[in-house]
């Protein structure tokens, strides 16, 4: 029963596998607020492997840089949620398919 | 041993989560999958000793964010998104390269591990409050402050793109 | 730290930017023109009085301050750093001196211009480049300031440049000045190559390292050679010698002080200060003494005789100024660099007060309304009853110019013809330069009084109607303090013979040379005879000369020009014409490259150059319309591809 262990392996893993789960999300979902909280699902998956890192060699700097990506996050959270609202009330639609006119 | 059942399952919680956000129809459900995901990263965090972050992640993510964005999609009331029924080729890319992403991180760390040499420290000093916060007023202050400029400057700009424009003339 | 020398270049640079920028964004501050003169003055007058006390605390050992560090690339260090020695320091009296003068007048005599601010703050500007020019010690800031001089000098030309005529002027001595500024930065980069810095002092060292090893030729090889014509190349550009001094006679085109500070009293000395700086390197390559001696008196003859033949007052000051420079560059190329210092500040002060008084006459003819063009002498005489200042000071400088004894461009000039003199013991040629010193004199002193007496004596040939009045005060006081110095500025240099063999104070905590390989003294003490015969013959010919042209002209006023005609015969035209040189270059070398230019490179340009620009164009956009295809708006597609790089990448790292 060694193997299940936990390790730091097994915590970068389980943050990979999130990454990757929230990547899929971005790049398959179409409702721009799913996408964004896809988005945020890969913020938290690197978050737990900075965390994972900052304990391995007990230095806070990794833990810093969690504290501020969650700032970071909630501004972002913020701003982007209050764009999809303008963007809602103009077009009533929030399928990133249908916004398309930043094109050729 | 109890922290070892502890790991597999909020780990298997973890990615449960993340799959009904990705998976699900529903913009509420997915919302609500994510809360889940959101509490068991907080529940990993205290696996690792780190419990102002693991708070932190409950109340700032959990709480405040979710909120956020529930509060948005049943403003929106957005309906579930339509599955098109035929094949869609982008799913299927998206679904390969999600793959081999995660299969590429496990040749990694079959290859570059060395797992006597990466243990866990057997301590972790700066989990605690008043390390962290020790930490943010001396040597991060100054990102410190700066992220409150950030904060304040995402407030004033989320109440002015979203607040009602009335074009006078 | 920031000494007080820092002041003697900077703050005319304060003063150009507070004028400039003042009159620039404020137009109210233009109708202000007590002030700007007061600071543009201020600010060339408080560097003078700090030459001044430099000059006099002088301890025989050069001060250095720098300013900051310019350039540190590898072996390449440029400090901007300056050099106050006798040579720099009586340069930089005589720029900031005489132009603190022209300043004080130029405020009499702009009174009213519409550019009035601009004026002083291109003035101020002039100054600032022209005090790195003299007192930077390296090459490149020397090189900052001549080009900065040459900028000046370019806006002060076409000042008002309404006129296409003077605008034409100013791009022609632009571009005269350019043959030679490109002449200047060759001579840089060879330097550097040859010595590795471009530092005077380590370059004189080097040289006089090797000169007194013997080993000139094997550490320079022909590069001394190469470096010393380059550099007199520069200085015939700057310095109007033949070929490229066509630019100084059109240049009197802009403002008469701008004449009078820019292109008679300094700037155009640049040329002869740099080879005086660099004269260790001239000592040791003679070949180029030569052409630079024959060249300066080729200069000199060619300008004085052109000079007979003019009408414009101004012209034949110019040419007058073309033929005096000649003379300094005699002296250079006899290796009497502390006698051609010598004649540019005795120079700069007769020349100085002669344009200024030139411009009073205009001023006062284009005021009074007597005449349709103001500058022509046929329409003057008999102006000295009116004005007396001017023409008591124009007299004064006249006697100064032609080298009646006594007066300053008697010292400077009698020493030399005397090293031309001397040098002819070792090196014949020096004897037929000295002669045609001694005809050019003569004839300096012909067309000088021919000047005077056509424009203050005689009779009145302007309209009656005439209303010709004295300048104002702020304009005859310069005039009268140049006068002085006219007259009293010969006798800081005494030489030899005067000064009873005491070296005077230039030479004496300075340098001498000599091309001939034995030290000049010596051949003087062993001809000593010769040396009043010299001094005679100055007499003669500066004396008698103006008595004869002035009895001359007292006989028959303007028609003394037509007898002067018969005598020169068919030369007369010619002299007219300037000899033909703007006629030959126009003919060499503006109409075959015009020619060139529409022939071959227009046609060039339209097939080939836009061409190859519009076929570079037409394949972007050709690109652009396939590629543009991948633009598709899609943020899901853009993440796609943005993965599939983390994959690739990701797969490189892991098994590439």
């Amino acid at each position: 029963m060694d193997f299940l262990t936990p390790h730091i392996y097994s915590y970068l893993a389980v943050s990979a596998v999130l990454f990757a789960l929230g990547a899929i999300g971005v790049m398959t979902r179409r409702n721009a607020i799913v996408v964004f909280m896809c988005i945020e699902l890969m913020l938290n998956a690197v978050n737990l492997s900075l965390v994972t890192f900052s304990r391995m060699h007990n230095d806070p700097a990794g833990s810093m840089l969690v504290f501020f990506v969650m700032c970071v996050a909630a501004a972002e959270a913020v701003v982007g949620l209050s764009i999809v609202l303008a963007i809602f009330r103009n077009k009533l639609d929030v399928d990133i398919n249908h916004l398309n006119i930043f094109k050729w | 041993m109890i922290s070892t059942i502890l790991f597999w399952l909020f780990s298997i919680l973890a990615i449960a989560g993340a799959i009904g956000l990705v998976f699900n129809r529903n913009p509420v459900y997915a919302a609500l999958s994510l809360i889940i995901n959101f509490f068991s990263i907080a529940a990993l965090y205290l696996s690792l000793q780190a419990e102002f972050l693991a708070v932190i992640q409950i109340m700032v993510y959990a709480g405040a964010i979710m909120v956020l964005f529930l509060f948005v999609i049943m403003l929106l009331n957005l309906k579930n998104e339509e599955m098109e029924l035929r094949f869609d080729a982008r799913r299927g890319v998206a679904l390969i390269l999600g793959v081999a992403f995660i299969a590429e991180m496990a040749v990694v760390f079959r290859t570059f591990a060395n797992p006597e040499q990466y243990r866990l420290a057997p301590d972790f000093t700066y989990g605690k409050v008043e390390a962290i916060g020790r930490a943010l007023m001396t040597e991060y202050l100054f990102p410190f402050e700066m992220i409150s400029v950030v904060l304040i400057a995402a407030l004033v700009g989320a109440i002015m793109v979203a607040r009602k424009h009335t074009y006078h003339s | 730290m920031v000494s007080l020398n820092t002041l003697i270049v900077f703050l005319p640079l304060a003063g150009a930017a507070i004028n400039g920028l003042a009159g620039l964004l404020w137009p109210a501050y233009r109708k202000q023109e007590t002030l700007i003169g007061l600071i543009a003055t201020a600010s060339i007058a408080v560097p003078f009085a700090l030459l001044l006390s430099a000059f006099f605390g002088y301890q025989g050992e050069a001060i250095r301050f720098s300013a900051f560090s310019w350039i540190a690339a590898g072996n390449l260090q440029i400090e901007f750093s300056y050099l106050l020695d006798p040579l720099s320091l009586l340069m930089g009296l005589i720029v900031t001196g005489v132009g603190s003068l022209i300043h004080v007048y130029s405020i009499g005599y702009m009174h009213g211009d519409s550019g009035y601010y601009k004026y002083f703050a291109y003035l101020n500007l002039f100054i600032f480049a022209m005090n790195n020019l003299i007192l930077g010690d390296n090459l490149l800031v020397m090189f900052l300031g001549w080009e900065g001089v040459g900028l000046c000098s370019y806006l002060l030309i076409g000042f008002w440049y309404q006129d296409m005529e003077k605008a034409g002027a100013a791009q022609k001595a632009f571009i005269a000045n350019r043959i030679g500024d490109f002449a200047m930065l060759l001579a840089i980069f060879l330097a550097y190559f040859t010595f590795g810095t471009l530092d005077f002092a380590e370059i004189q060292s080097q040289i006089r390292g090797a000169g007194e090893a013997g080993a000139l030729t094997e550490m320079f090889g022909d590069r001394l050679f190469w470096l010393t014509l380059l550099v007199f190349i520069a200085a015939t550009g700057k310095s109007a010698q033949i070929p490229l001094f066509v630019w100084l006679p059109d240049a009197m085109a802009g403002p008469t002080p701008v004449s009078a500070l820019i292109h008679a009293a300094t700037m155009v000395t640049a040329g002869v200060y740099l080879i005086a700086r660099m004269h260790d390197a001239y000592l040791a390559s003679p070949e180029v003494m030569l052409i630079v001696v024959v060249v300066a008196a080729l200069t000199a003859i060619i300008a004085a005789l052109t000079a007979i033949a003019q009408n414009d007052i101004k012209k034949v000051l110019a040419y007058s100024t073309v033929s005096q420079l000649g003379f300094m560059f005699m002296a250079l190329g006899a290796g009497a660099f502390t006698t051609a210092i010598f004649h540019v500040l005795t120079h700069a002060f007769f020349k100085a007060c002669l344009f200024l008084g030139s411009g009073s006459v205009i001023h006062a003819m284009e005021h009074g309304h007597a005449a349709e063009d103001p500058q022509d002498i046929r329409t003057m005489g008999g102006l000295g009853k009116h004005m007396f200042s001017t023409r008591t000071t124009f007299w004064i400088s006249t006697l100064a110019i032609a080298g009646v004894p006594g007066l300053a461009g008697f010292f400077s000039k009698d020493e030399i013809l005397a090293s031309l003199f001397f040098n002819g013991f070792g090196q014949p040629l020096y004897f037929a330069v000295w002669a045609v010193g001694l005809v050019t004199a003569v004839l300096t002193a012909f067309y000088m009084t021919r000047l005077s007496y056509l424009v203050f004596n005689g009779k009145e040939r302007f309209k009656s109607s005439a209303h010709i009045e004295e300048s104002k005060p702020v304009m005859t006081v310069p005039l009268w303090i140049l006068a002085v110095l006219a007259i009293a500025g010969g006798y800081i240099g005494l030489p030899y013979l005067i000064g009873h063999g005491e070296y005077h104070w230039l030479n004496h905590v300075w340098f001498s040379g000599t091309i001939i390989n034995r030290p000049l003294e010596e051949v003087m003490h062993e001809h000593a005879a010769f040396e009043y015969v010299l001094l005679a013959l100055a007499f003669a010919v500066s004396i008698g000369t103006m008595w004869f042209t002035y009895t001359f002209y007292r006989k028959h006023d303007l028609a003394g020009d037509a007898k002067v005609q018969g005598f020169f015969g068919r030369l007369y035209e010619t002299m007219r014409q300037k000899f033909y040189f703007d006629e030959a270059y126009d003919a060499l070398i503006v109409r075959p490259f015009s020619w060139i230019g529409t022939r071959v490179l227009a046609v060039f340009d339209r097939q080939v150059v836009d061409g190859v620009v519009e076929g570079t164009a037409a394949a972007v956009s050709g690109i652009g319309e396939v590629f543009r295809r991948l633009q598709s708006g899609l943020v899901t597609n853009y993440v796609m591809i943005l993965a599939a790089g983390v994959v690739l990448v990701l797969a490189y790292l892991v098994w590439g």
